[in-house]
């Protein structure tokens, strides 16, 4: 790992640690409030504020998720070169942007 | 059975290069016995072709570090009767360095590692100018004091498994030594330096799991000092003063 994914893999972690309490403290809210399904939906449809929470986070995890499995391919694939780890990588990275992406707008859209 | 009474100890060694294996010796038992003693117990009674390393006997040449009982450990300090499980003993050489031969490793990538992380000084002034007096209670000169005192043994370098895992992964003491030379005010080559272990193989590459500073028979920390190199590279990189 080089300074760039460093600082873009703790600055993602460091993102993430806020929103990762809000989201649990929201899960232990709407589970103690008993909220069904369609009260959840009912409040992040056309949610501004949900789309661009879970926007964000959605996006932080795949960056960060995706450096991270780059580190991962670099020391425990023998022989492996660095750009294929970095093209397997990015490839993992789009695919979570594109189920968070599809997991975001169903509960915000629509 | 010994003078002291003690039963001999059973001591397994590496013998030959990468593909040796480990042959047993008998050894007598003697008080305040070390591991180094033991191997040169070997080499002069027992088997003169035995080659392993030493040179001051006394913990500050960094040229006797063996693997013993799995553990990376600077033999000439380490008391048998610390180490020995029953009266058995394992010496092997150092993990993570290419085997010459029995209990000797090449060390070249170690120090050349050590090159790469531009761990030289780099001198900002010539010798007709006057002597920079540094006082000693500077936090710069504090921090580079905590990690000086390094000899080399490749103990650190031995225990880490990112070396294991990364071959380009500069390791623990070159980059200890990095950090010492970034806290020293006198030193004119900092970008170059903060430039070369920024890179791949670099202190970014550190899992922070502390092998190293489990390990370091002078209790130095290199962890601290790779966590101190981290900080430092990324507050380079957001000015923009080094590259990725
Ligand atoms: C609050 C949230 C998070 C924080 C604070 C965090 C922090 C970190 C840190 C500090 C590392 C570096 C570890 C090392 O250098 O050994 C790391 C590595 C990693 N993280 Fe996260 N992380 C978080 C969430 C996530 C999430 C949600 C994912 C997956 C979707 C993830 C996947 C990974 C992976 C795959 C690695 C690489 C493991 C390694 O390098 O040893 N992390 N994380
Ligand atoms: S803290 Fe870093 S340098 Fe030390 S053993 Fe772990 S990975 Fe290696
Ligand atoms: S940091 Fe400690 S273990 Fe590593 S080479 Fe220096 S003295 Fe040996
Ligand atoms: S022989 Fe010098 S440190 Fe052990």
């Amino acid at each position: 790992m080089n300074v760039r994914l460093y600082v873009w893999q703790r600055g993602t972690a460091a993102l993430m640690a806020p929103l990762v309490l809000v989201h649990l403290a929201v899960i232990f809210y709407a589970t103690r409030q008993g909220l069904t399904a369609a009260d959840i939906l009912g409040r992040t449809r056309g949610s501004i504020t949900w789309g661009l929470f879970y926007g964000v986070f959605v996006l932080a995890a795949a960056i960060h998720a995706s450096i991270g499995l780059r580190n991962i391919l670099v020391e425990w694939v023998p022989g492996l070169r660095s750009r294929a780890a970095a093209l397997i990588s990015t490839a993992f990275g789009a695919v979570l942007v594109a189920l968070g992406a599809r997991a975001v707008a169903a509960v915000v859209l629509g | 059975m010994t003078p002291s009474g003690k039963p001999d100890l059973s001591v397994s060694i590496w013998r030959g290069g990468a593909d040796g294996a480990y042959r047993t010796y008998s050894v007598p038992s003697r008080d305040s016995q070390t591991v180094l003693d033991v191997v040169t117990y070997v080499q002069r009674h027992l088997d003169p072709t035995l080659s392993y390393r030493f040179a001051c006997r006394v913990g500050m040449c960094g040229s006797c570090a063996m693997t013993v009982n799995g553990r990376p450990r600077w033999t000439c300090r380490t008391h048998v009767s610390r180490v020995a499980k029953g009266d058995k003993l394992t010496v092997g050489p150092l993990e993570n360095l290419p085997v010459v031969k029995d209990l000797a490793t090449d060390m070249r990538p170690f120090f050349e590692k050590w090159q790469d992380a531009k761990g030289v000084f780099e001198p900002s002034k010539t010798r007709d100018d006057a002597i920079e007096p540094i006082r000693p209670d500077t936090r710069q000169r504090q921090l580079a004091d905590a990690g000086v005192e390094c000899i080399n043994c490749g103990v650190c370098y031995a225990a880490c498994d990112t070396v294991k895992w990364n071959t380009d992964y500069l390791g623990p003491a070159a980059l200890n030594r990095a950090w010492t030379l970034a806290n020293d005010v006198r030193d004119a080559g900092q970008t170059e330096r903060l430039q070369a272990v920024a890179s791949g193989g670099g202190c970014h590459a550190c899992h922070s799991h502390q092998s190293c500073q489990e390990h370091c028979p002078q209790t130095l920390n290199p962890t601290a000092s790779i966590a101190g190199l981290k900080r430092l590279t990324a507050l380079a990189y957001l000015r923009g003063e080094i590259e990725a």
